[in-house]
């Protein structure tokens, strides 16, 4: 993880959200990833995403765990509290963390390696607990930092650097997040910013786990013209079904042009997340229908791109548990302890 | 100096009673316990109990001590055999000249005739099937027969057992009825057949006016909602559960909001240990007061976070309620084997702070205290329990509460303070005691680092500099050397005040507690000169090395085959382990006097003890 300080330079005249903040100030230190690596551009979305939301960037907690994709905690937000814990246990890291506070932004970036393999079942149960965080799987089919072993998320037949074809099916994790009952997955590509900064900030104001598989291809072990995770493979199969747009709260909503074909879905805060249904038939609310469409296309190997499913009306972790409205680490000690006299009272039903 | 209990007397005695588990004895047994704890006298009741829900057998040994002695009896005045499964081991456990209670529905068992001992045969089974109705009500009021019959043959106060069964059945009239009657039965069975009270038996005191009877695990839970904890996560893992559940309890009592209902506390029940032990330091990052419980597998299991949260310098209690290992082991057995592991947990140079209750009552003051000691080190702190304390019912002190009692949060900036600094740098020692100021997430904009469990300089930055990691590690071992200032000192038990050091120095910890405190009065007794010396707390004290190099002839006193206490206190001291002579017990029950005395009396009649002394306890069987 290594941290390279950028030069604090600041042009004058960029442009500044809501709190006055240029988007240098999302903005954390130089990557030290591979040149052209898709984990790069995702960053560049994050901060544009963030940027755009005016989210107060000490408001937020950056979580990851090992890997290249969870380096990049370090390359935005740099005033934020970052976490890089242990490898593929960044949920459960992030499940305390909100238990403790919820009202922060959790932003957690994982990749396949950290979240199919070692860190499947603690996915597979933030998932469950519907934890109210930012999920970005930077999802490349290949072990980067160890020099290109296959992930849990490589394709059968698809041929390492070496030109060895895996022979292990894949674990797919939107397929996977749609039948453990996730309330918010997207699956998005790292060379698309236009999709991803919408879905980002859609899934940033989703009040819940919001997974975003991106494909994310690795410049240096899985980038050449036998994989399945590289840039000329996911443009040529790449296919949009719903194409986003994210409108906060406080936007004027009412000079858009009217357009049959947008759906509008408004979020637990009042912001509105509108899509553009490409295939008529194709609507993200229905789990079932979204699980069969994302297969049925698999099948012709096409990646299905978009807010593939949402449920804006399911409760947090925090909501399904009955917690209080404060955040847990802001209640005062002399609410939390019962006292002297509580104690004499519970004393005398043990004699 | 009290007289040591040498022989069945008024208030001085030990039954026990064989059932088979899933009945309802446990009940039948709390109730006899309570009763006799609510009669003023001293008492103490051990569950030795399968892992199993149902079908296997099941003991629960009840000692009276007049003396206050509470640890496990060696010697067994009174049998109750209602498992005929067990009735060959039952019989032979009985003290010769003692007593074997049977259900004499059906004929005496071969089984159970033994020359010098007297048995007592009461039909219970028969007299439930003729005044009940129905296998399960015929089932558990057998229990609650027995002890009636027990009342009457150990002269119970039948008002207490009354007051009782009303309180525990006050909104079930029936119930309540047939528990009387089902009392009765055995009661006046046993007073139209035998002479009552047996030789041994109960005569009212007032010993009690300041106990509870309580575990462990309900006092440490309880110490967790006092001292303010909002955040638990667990594996359930016995025998540790009755922890969480506990908390659960206390917080469904203590931590609802009157007018909103919603929960002031986060349980949070984990996929499995690992898990729990990330949401533990997730919250304790975030500024909660956070815990879990869990026992030896778990702890192997949270290893890896255990040593990112010493690295990374993040507070949370760990709990462990240790059983008898390794690995799986015997899960409803107690054991102290997870000393070693526990003190060093995780790979790479890694130190921790463990606290050592003796009982429930110190479950609870140090369960607040590890609260106190993880933010103010920020570092994880285990509480180091085991099945006996955590799961038995205790007699012990009231707890108490003192209301002027605030929480140390250790040295955590806020927005003020990062106001008044040019930067904050989160690795940085200002005072010299090893201790960083932290920041929690969401303080301020020049408050925010990066925590990683990668090489990191003082100022949170990765790091692969031999020097800026060497400043980090080494504060590290700095603070834990404060720590060995701050946790709780090794509680002394001198035979002199004045005038010196005695002969012998016993060294112990934990649920060994009662047991040593009988033996040392026995070995006194006998006239040996004898200090004992309870260790409550790792990083030790600097006491600890002191006590050792005073005494000519160390003992150490645990419950682990390896003698890990020991190997502890020779690589903490520097002491050569030969110095200290090892008395161990592992065999899974809770440690007896007689065990204690036996080893220290076998390791004083030999010179240069070996590194096995043959004073090493044989596996004990429940006949032992």
């Amino acid at each position: 993880m290594t941290s390279i300080t950028k030069p604090p330079v600041r042009h004058p005249s960029l442009p500044k959200n809501a709190l006055g903040l240029t988007k240098r100030e999302y903005e954390g230190a130089m990557s030290t990833l591979c040149a052209g690596c898709g984990h790069d551009s995702v960053t560049a979305a994050l901060v544009q995403a963030l940027w755009e939301l005016d989210l107060p960037p000490h408001r937020a907690a950056k979580m990851s765990g090992i890997g290249c994709s969870s380096k990049t905690t370090a390359y935005f937000l740099r005033q934020s509290h970052g976490f890089n814990g242990v490898h593929g246990r960044m949920p459960s890291l992030a499940t305390g963390a909100n238990a403790a506070n919820k009202d922060l932004a959790y932003i957690g970036i994982s990749g396949d390696g950290d979240s199919l393999s070692i860190g499947l079942g603690q996915l597979c149960h933030a998932i469950r607990r519907n934890v109210n965080m930012l999920y970005v799987l930077e999802n490349n089919g290949v072990y980067g930092l160890t020099k290109g072993q296959f992930s849990a998320s490589a394709d059968v037949g698809s041929k390492s650097k070496r030109g060895e074809a895996n022979v292990q099916p894949p674990i797919d994790p939107v397929l996977l997040a749609l039948s453990l009952g996730a309330t918010f997955v997207a699956r998005s590509f790292s060379g698309d910013k236009a999709q991803l900064v919408p879905i980002l900030k859609a899934a940033m104001r989703h009040n819940g786990f919001a997974l975003i598989d991106v494909i994310s291809p690795c410049v240096s072990f899985n980038d050449h013209e036998t994989s399945t995770k590289s840039y000329r493979y996911t443009r040529n199969h790449y296919h949009d079904i719903a194409p986003v747009d994210f409108v906060p709260l406080r936007r004027e909503i009412s000079a858009e042009i009217p357009d049959t074909s947008l759906v509008a879905v408004t979020m637990h805060d009042g912001s509105i997340v509108r899509f553009r249904k490409v295939d008529s038939e194709y609507d993200p609310r229905d789990r079932d229908a979204a699980y069969a469409y994302v297969r049925a296309r698999q099948a012709k190997g096409e990646v299905v791109t978009g807010l593939l499913h949402i449920d804006e009306n399911a409760a947090d972790m925090h909501g399904v548990s009955g917690t209080v409205d404060t955040p847990l680490v802001e209640l005062p000690y002399e609410e939390l302890c019962p006292g002297s006299g509580a104690l004499a009272e519970l004393m005398e039903e043990y004699r | 100096m009290p007289q040591p209990p040498n022989g069945a007397g008024v208030n001085d005695f030990a039954f026990k009673i064989g059932t088979v588990n899933g009945t309802g004895s446990a009940s039948a047994n709390s109730l006899l316990m309570q009763a006799i704890f609510r009669m003023g006298i001293p008492v103490t009741g051990k569950n030795v109990f399968p892992s199993n829900i149902q079908g296997l057998p099941t003991w629960y040994e009840i000692r009276v001590s007049k003396d206050g002695y509470t640890a496990r009896p060696e010697h067994v005045d009174l049998v109750v055999a209602l498992n005929t499964a067990t009735y060959a081991k039952d019989v032979a456990a009985v003290r010769p000249g003692g007593y074997l209670l049977y259900d004499s529905s059906w004929p005496l068992d071969d089984t159970l005739i033994r020359e010098g001992i007297t048995i007592l045969g009461i039909p219970f089974g028969r007299m439930c099937v003729e005044s009940f109705q129905g296998d399960r009500e015929r089932t558990l009021l057998r229990n609650i027969a027995y002890a009636g019959a027990l009342a009457a043959l150990l002269e119970i106060d039948m008002d207490v057992i009354g007051e009782m069964l009303r309180e525990k059945f006050s909104k079930k009239k029936s119930l309540l009825d047939a528990n009387f009657t089902a009392i009765k039965l055995g009661y006046d069975y046993a007073r139209a057949n035998y002479t009552c009270p047996l030789p041994f038996h109960l005569e009212k005191m007032d010993a009690n006016k300041d106990s509870i009877l309580l575990d462990g695990n309900s006092a440490a839970a309880l110490g967790a909602v006092y001292a303010g904890a909002t955040v638990g996560a667990w594996y359930p893992i016995t025998p540790s559960t009755s922890l969480m559940e506990a908390f659960k309890e206390y917080c469904e009592r203590f931590r609802i909001d009157p007018a909103t209902k919603q929960r002031k506390y986060a349980l949070i029940q984990a996929e499995d240990e690992l898990a729990a032990a990330g949401m533990v330091i997730g919250a304790g990052w975030a500024g909660a007061r956070s815990f879990t419980s869990t026992a030896g597998p778990g702890i192997s299991l949270m290893s890896e976070f255990i040593g990112l949260a010493y690295y990374t310098e993040i507070p949370g209690v760990f709990f462990d309620i240790q059983r008898t290992g390794p690995s799986t082991g015997m899960p409803t057995r107690t054991q102290q084997g997870d000393l070693l592991s526990i003190a060093y947990l995780s790979h790479g140079d890694t130190k921790h702070i463990a606290l050592f209750p003796a009982n429930p009552a110190e479950c609870f003051y140090l369960a607040v205290e590890a609260f106190d000691l993880t933010e103010r080190f920020q570092t994880p702190v285990f509480v180091v329990s085991d099945l006996d304390i955590g799961m038995n019912d205790w007699m012990c002190p009231t707890l108490k509460w003192d209301d002027s009692y605030r929480p140390d949060r250790g040295k955590v900036l806020d927005a003020d303070a990062l106001e008044r600094i040019q930067r904050f740098s989160r690795y940085f020692d200002t005072d010299g005691d090893g201790i960083a100021a932290r920041t929690l997430p969401g303080t301020s904009p020049k408050g925010g680092y990066f925590t990683r469990g990668s090489g990191h300089d003082k100022h949170a930055i990765y790091t692969e500099d031999s020097a800026a990691y060497l400043e980090v590690v080494d504060r590290l071992a700095r603070k834990l050397v404060t720590a060995s200032t701050a946790v709780p000192a090794p509680e002394f038990h001198a035979q002199n005040d004045a005038s010196g050091a005695a002969d012998i120095g016993i060294i112990s910890l934990g649920g060994c507690h009662a047991a040593v405190l009988e033996a040392v009065d026995r070995l006194r007794h006998d006239g040996r000169s004898v200090d004992y010396m309870r260790v409550r707390a790792f990083p030790f004290a600097p006491s600890v090395r002191e006590f050792i190099e005073s005494h000519s002839r160390c003992y150490v006193v645990e419950q682990n085959r390896d003698g890990q206490l020991r190997t502890l206190l020779a690589i903490e001291t520097g002491i050569a382990r030969d110095r200290m002579t090892s008395v161990l017990d592992y065999g899974g029950l809770p440690l007896t006097a007689d065990r204690v005395v036996s080893g220290v009396l076998a390791g004083e009649r030999q010179t240069g003890a070996p590194e096995y002394p043959s004073v090493r306890s044989a596996v004990p069987t429940m006949s032992s």
